[in-house]
């Protein structure tokens, strides 16, 4: 197979055009191209100001409670036998994962942009949960669409958002999913072009979300080099992260990108098995397309109609991925692996037993290949994986996979 | 043939002096058969140009009637190759009336630009409209389409400004959209008095006829929109009068074509100052 050639620094992606490679663009309506190149310019300079920079930084430090710890995970690395195994602890972050560093970088934004109404889309309630929370530190309404389904089976997160004070709105349209409260949030700032502010969750979408989001995620690697260093005295050979758009993979990747010697591996759901149709693996089980604004790996059929993915992980549960991962998949860079539902709570319970953590069940997917990426590194190698949430809100769904009433 | 099609058309409706009546079919809903028979019935009907749509899994700048016409299409099974065959079958009775494709980009994705744009010319398609292909992302789409002889025709909106209008109509042929809301399909209603003026500054921008949708549902309001547009489209209204049929068990074709019926008179009378009915 030819593979595009690999660029002399990854860094500067994307292009002027929103482009990495192939993939990324901006596949909206006429109505929202003002917008998005409104938002375009306001991040660009925004970037560019240090005091916008160091508001961020505050609010990190004080109220997200920056920088998470990088944790040596004994017992783990022990239990394999292989590289040493450290956890970067995202889940100790206010509100329980990665969410919130996005959540808080896209508020300033929105703040300073003088918009007034924030709207977003939520698959298991993380990211509607952290949105409604900046939103209520910041005095802003929110709205957050959330698929009929979703509403149903997360119901704590739901009722979490109420209490913060946004409206959630359950979209019953399509298959009443993740994918349908995007294009609901979608129809929504369509409508509502003069004041309202679309904060997505995942580094996906159209031009300049994918690489905003990437942009305020990227404080995990920063940190996970930083404190690597310090522990180890050298970068780690691996770093690895779940993947569903893929916000807390490339957050940690990005910082590693020009290190060739850093693998870059990231793990994709493959709910009931990649051998099946029920699962959520965009890039080992979809080809590229056009959703959302953006084109990317997706899940699809034969005639281009998007298809529903299926993973125990709601936060994984989406048809495509973001922009970025695609063209690190295709240039060679990055590694994607997939792990089914089954391997997936195996690994939430060895972390659970081992190091007293529950990890969420998107962050399990990582773990399930962990061990076997330590093995190959050997005893003298250094892996981190993002641990990028926690999983008391996955108790119960845990407890029905094992047939436990709670 | 095909992009002369729709130039010939327009230019018959100057000479004639009134706007044109675009009416929105969705392929396949409420099902194949039922849609080719509306096709065929809708020159007859009054329409002068068709808008055929194309159902995806995905629509975002749809509202509710379209969703769930596409729904339904999707259902029974509805897909571009039948989309096709659908305008292929309507063409062996009508070489006249141009019609346009409307959906979104990931189907043509799927089929390829080229060989996409060839089965199209060959079925008897004149242009295309893909809702979630801005300009900035449509050269190669537009260049295998023009390379066939068909136009993209291009969306202009509220939000579509001085500074920006060059870039939507660079490449345009055929006509002009112009989306008369911000916000989705057959949801808020368009007020000619507002349209008025931006159909005027896209007109005279492009050089090219100005149609104007998203929110017109009744013959006053069709009426009203043909006395400033160069022509008149309506979709969610006519594909909710499919749903209704269905749901009362009526005859879905007779319908669809009575609502036609009655847009395309408003809209062949609106200059005269007659009434619709």
């Amino acid at each position: 197979m030819n593979a595009p050639a690999r660029p002399n620094d990854y860094t500067a992606y994307p292009d002027a055009k929103g482009r990495f490679g192939d993939y990324g663009g901006q596949y909206v309506p006429e109505t929202l191209m003002p917008l998005v190149h409104e938002l375009d310019a306001a991040y660009a300079a925004a970037k560019a100001d240090p005091a916008f920079q160091a508001e961020l930084a505050g609010y990190l430090t004080h109220y997200v409670g920056r920088p998470s710890p990088l944790y040596f995970a004994s017992r783990l690395t022990e239990h394999f036998g292989g590289a040493k195994i450290y956890l970067k602890r995202e889940e100790l972050n206010h509100t329980g994962s990665h969410k919130i560093n996005n959540c808080m970088g896209q508020i300033l934004l929105a703040m300073r942009m003088g918009k007034t109404r924030i709207i977003a889309e939520t698959g298991a309630g993380q990211h509607g949960v952290a949105t409604a929370t900046v939103c209520a530190r910041f005095g802003l309404p929110c709205v957050v669409y959330m698929g009929a389904v979703d509403v149903e089976r997360q119901k704590p997160n739901v009722f979490r958002m109420n209490l913060l004070g946004a409206e959630v709105r359950p979209v019953t349209s399509g298959s009443a999913t993740l994918k349908d409260a995007m294009n609901e949030a979608l129809r929504d700032w369509v409508t509502n072009v003069h004041d309202t502010y679309y904060l997505i969750g995942t580094a996906a979408g159209m031009h300049p979300y994918p690489e905003m989001v990437r942009d305020f995620q990227a404080v995990i690697g920063r940190e996970v080099r930083e404190q690597i260093v310090e522990a180890e005295g050298r970068l780690p050979d691996a770093v690895v992260a779940c993947v569903g758009g893929g916000s807390n993979a490339i957050g940690l990747f990005h910082p590693f990108l020009n290190d060739e010697g850093v693998k870059l591996i990231g793990v994709e759901a493959a709910g009931e098995g990649m051998d099946t149709d029920r699962h959520a693996a965009a890039i080992n089980g979809g080809r590229p397309g056009v959703l959302h604004g953006n084109m990317t790996y997706l899940l699809q059929d034969r005639e281009g109609q998007i298809t529903e993915a299926h993973s125990i992980s709601a936060g994984l549960d989406y048809p495509g991925i973001g922009p970025e991962h695609s063209w690190l998949h295709d240039v060679g860079r990055a590694t994607y692996l997939t792990a089914t539902d089954a391997e997936s709570l195996d690994a939430f319970m060895l972390l659970s037993r081992l190091e007293g953590i529950l990890p969420a069940i998107e962050s399990a997917h990582a773990l399930a290949r962990i061990g076997e990426i330590a093995r190959d590194l050997g005893k003298d190698g250094v892996v981190v994986l993002n641990l990028s949430g926690r999983g008391d809100k996955d108790v119960n769904t845990v407890a029905a996979h094992l047939g436990r009433q709670i | 043939m095909t992009k002369s099609r729709i130039d010939a058309r327009f230019a018959a409706l100057k000479a004639e002096g009134r706007a044109a009546f675009i009416p929105y079919v969705m392929a396949g809903d409420p099902d194949a058969a039922t849609a080719l028979a509306i096709l065929k019935g809708l020159p007859d009907a009054g329409a002068d140009l068709i808008e055929v749509g194309f159902p995806f899994s995905d629509p975002m700048a749809e509202g509710p009637p379209i969703q769930r016409a596409a729904q339904r299409a999707l259902a029974k099974g509805m897909t571009l190759k039948g989309t096709l065959d659908l305008i292929r079958a309507f063409r062996e009775g009508d070489q006249a009336t141009p019609l346009i494709l409307m959906g979104y980009l990931n189907p043509l994705v799927t089929w390829g630009f080229e060989a996409f744009a060839r089965d199209a010319a060959d079925a008897g398609v004149d242009g295309m409209i893909v809702v979630d292909c801005p300009p900035e992302e449509a050269d190669p789409l537009a260049d295998a389409l023009e390379a066939h002889g068909m136009a993209l025709i291009f969306l202009t909106t509220p939000t579509t400004d001085d500074k920006r209008l060059p870039t939507v109509i660079r490449r345009a042929s055929g006509f002009v959209y112009y989306v008369s809301v911000a916000g989705v399909t057959g949801v808020k209603e368009a007020d000619a008095d507002a349209v008025a003026p931006h159909v005027e500054r896209v007109r005279r921008a492009s050089g090219l006829p100005v149609a104007v949708g998203f929110g017109i549902k009744t013959p006053e309001r069709a009426s009203a929109i043909a006395q400033v547009a160069d022509a008149v489209v309506v979709g969610s209204a006519l594909v909710d009068e499919v749903a209704e049929a269905v749901d009362l068990n009526e005859d879905v074709t007779r319908r669809v074509l009575s609502k036609v019926n009655s847009l395309a008179k408003a809209v062949r009378f609106a200059r005269r100052g007659l009434t619709a009915v």
